[in-house]
């Protein structure tokens, strides 16, 4: 996801001027091959999810090779189906918990506390943060996986009660405390920039009257980045309702303890094989993101 | 200093040391566990050594799936900045009919049809293609989920480089082809740059995307490879885990380091797959 420019005035009348004569025949031209992958790739797809999840279409079997439509079928199962309310559950969790409250808070804070920080620690903290979320995954959860081993695991050691094994007996609050240090990076350079904003003036007279840090945040500072939160907050909720990543450290377990809708969904398409049924729920998890992604654009439009 | 600023201080100190280790702890394993003679997952000073780094090459997997990894990036990469390109100059400079809705849909696409979301109509598509264990197809199937944002940051870009330069050299008899090589691309470089890394960076890390659909380990990229890499015993192998790690996530890093000295770490509002 990527913000929209802010179109000044002046952009709009400059708009699009034809200054290299390519005439609208050959401009369509240009779009085409970019249109068609998107096409192929990504609105196929997504519209033949809503086709899939009507039938009972599965990897393997009679149903592979003539699936039936069964209407609404999936969507009724997956009412009574304990693993997917499960998983909607653990997903909710993990949104709230390591992006709307992790994430968030750690981004601001830092963002915060770093404005007055030395050159040099500031330098040192955000090289840091930003490491942990350009790395790959696969190498991010290998990092974590080492840090939280039942018996040589970094955190054991550091904590004198080796024994833990963290992703086993607290699946969900490894992966929430995963995906904060992983993707706090993000919130962390919105709310610099957010805060740059800011006008000194209004600091400084609330320094000059006593107001302590947290009334300066509360009173001066959050008038001003409000939209930004709400749509900082949209965001990463998106993403993190989104991330395959946990797939890579608990594959879901142990026992579907922190199965989140994108391993539900891959559990139940590939291991499973009924691809009916996880189409059916991937429509649902496309419809929650396209209303986020509504409701963030029309956000944005709005505060411009 | 009073003793509530005293207190105040010390607490700073202290949060910053913790936000330091909190970030810094897990990246150490990176830097000690592929040096150690005896590599295990607890972090310990190393016995140092470099035999692990020639284990790593003689893996039967390891050098393949990094060249994989790189024709799956090219083929992504390529496809992704030249299409975007195209398409952000044309865009930008000619109304094409049902140009602005065109465009509000690409930048919802950019965020909704993600590859979770759409895994499994993906999986489907290229599994009735036959084109499962095809790399050149997984790397279009990248592209077509990168080419939303690329599109729309590339716009962006080339909204603000001025027409003058364009309207001058039409003024001297330049064709559109000529004023496109000769003057649009060059002053638009900076921005196809910063396309191209971010691209090369998305595919490489990419998982789940050629974890569904390179089933074969000789097409497997690092990304695929590092999650599977097993010892014969079946668990994992931690002789040649810790430098593959460190292997696979330098380029990343390296171009990272490249954009932001080159050309400053710009927000895009922020792009990730």
């Amino acid at each position: 996801m990527v913000s929209p420019p802010q179109e000044t005035p002046q952009r709009r009348r400059e708009g699009a001027r034809d200054t290299a004569g390519l005439g609208v025949a050959r401009a369509i031209g240009f779009v085409t091959p970019a249109m068609l992958l998107i096409g192929i790739f990504l609105v196929f797809p997504a519209l033949w999810t809503i086709y899939i999840g009507l039938t009972d279409y599965e990897l393997t079997g009679a149903k592979s090779i003539s699936p039936r439509f069964v209407g609404l079928a999936n969507f009724l199962e997956a009412l009574d189906d304990d693993l997917f309310t499960n998983a909607l559950w653990l997903t909710v969790v993990f949104v709230l918990g390591s992006a709307v409250i992790g994430q968030n808070l750690l981004g601001f804070t830092l963002a915060w506390l770093l404005r007055s920080a030395r050159p040099l620690v500031r330098r040192l903290v955000e090289a840091l943060v930003l490491l942990s979320w350009i790395l790959p995954s696969v190498v991010v959860a290998y990092l974590w996986i080492a840090l939280l081993d039942r018996d040589g695991g970094t955190l054991g050691a550091l904590l004198g009660s080796p024994g833990t094994a963290w992703l086993v007996e607290y699946p969900m609050l490894s992966l929430i405390v995963f995906n904060t240090w992983r993707g706090t990076a993000f919130s962390m350079m919105l709310y610099s920039s957010a805060l740059a904003a800011v006008p000194p003036s209004q600091l400084e007279t609330a320094r000059s009257v006593g107001a302590s840090g947290w009334q300066t945040v509360r009173d001066v500072v959050f008038p001003h980045i409000r939209g930004h939160v709400l749509t900082n907050t949209l965001l990463i909720s998106l993403w993190t309702a989104n991330d395959f990543t946990p797939f890579l450290l608990t594959a879901g377990g142990p026992n579907h303890q922190s199965e989140t809708l994108p391993i539900f969904i891959y559990q139940q398409a590939i291991a499973g094989g009924r691809l009916g049924y996880a189409a059916a729920i991937s429509f649902l998890l496309l419809l929650v993101n396209l209303v986020v992604a509504l409701l963030y654009l029309g956000l944005l439009r709005r505060r411009s | 200093m009073t003793p509530g600023a005293v207190l105040r201080r010390t607490g700073y100190v202290a949060f910053m040391a913790a936000v330091l280790a909190f970030f810094a702890v897990p990246m150490l394993w990176l830097a000690s566990a592929p040096f150690d003679s005896n590599p295990g997952l607890g972090l310990r000073w190393p016995d140092w050594t470099l035999d692990n780094i020639g284990k790593t090459f003689a893996h039967p997997y390891a050098l393949g799936s990094l060249l994989n990894s790189l024709v799956l990036c090219v083929v992504a990469t390529a496809a992704t900045t030249a299409f975007a390109t195209l398409a952000a100059y044309a865009l930008s400079r000619v109304r094409i009919p049902g140009r602005d809705a065109l465009l509000y849909v690409l930048l919802l696409l950019s965020s909704v049809v993600t590859g979770t979301a759409a895994m499994v109509p993906i999986f489907v598509l290229m599994f009735q293609l036959g084109l499962i264990n095809s790399q050149y197809a997984t790397g279009l199937v990248i592209a077509g989920g990168l080419l939303p944002a690329a599109i729309f940051i590339l716009k962006d870009f080339v909204d603000s480089v001025p027409r003058s330069y364009e309207e001058s050299a039409r003024v001297f008899g330049a064709s559109p082809t000529q004023v496109l090589t000769h003057v649009v691309l060059p002053v638009a470089r900076p921005g196809i740059a910063t396309i191209l890394v971010w691209a090369f960076v998305q595919a490489w890390g990419n998982f789940l995307l050629p974890f569904l659909l390179l089933r074969d380990v000789e097409a497997q990229p690092a990304a695929v490879l590092l999650r599977t890499l097993k010892d014969e015993g079946g668990s994992a192998n931690l002789t040649v885990i810790p430098v593959f790690s460190l292997l696979y996530a330098i380029p990343v890093v390296a171009l990272y380091l490249f954009v932001s000295k080159r050309y400053g770490f710009r927000f895009h509002g922020g792009i990730k797959a």
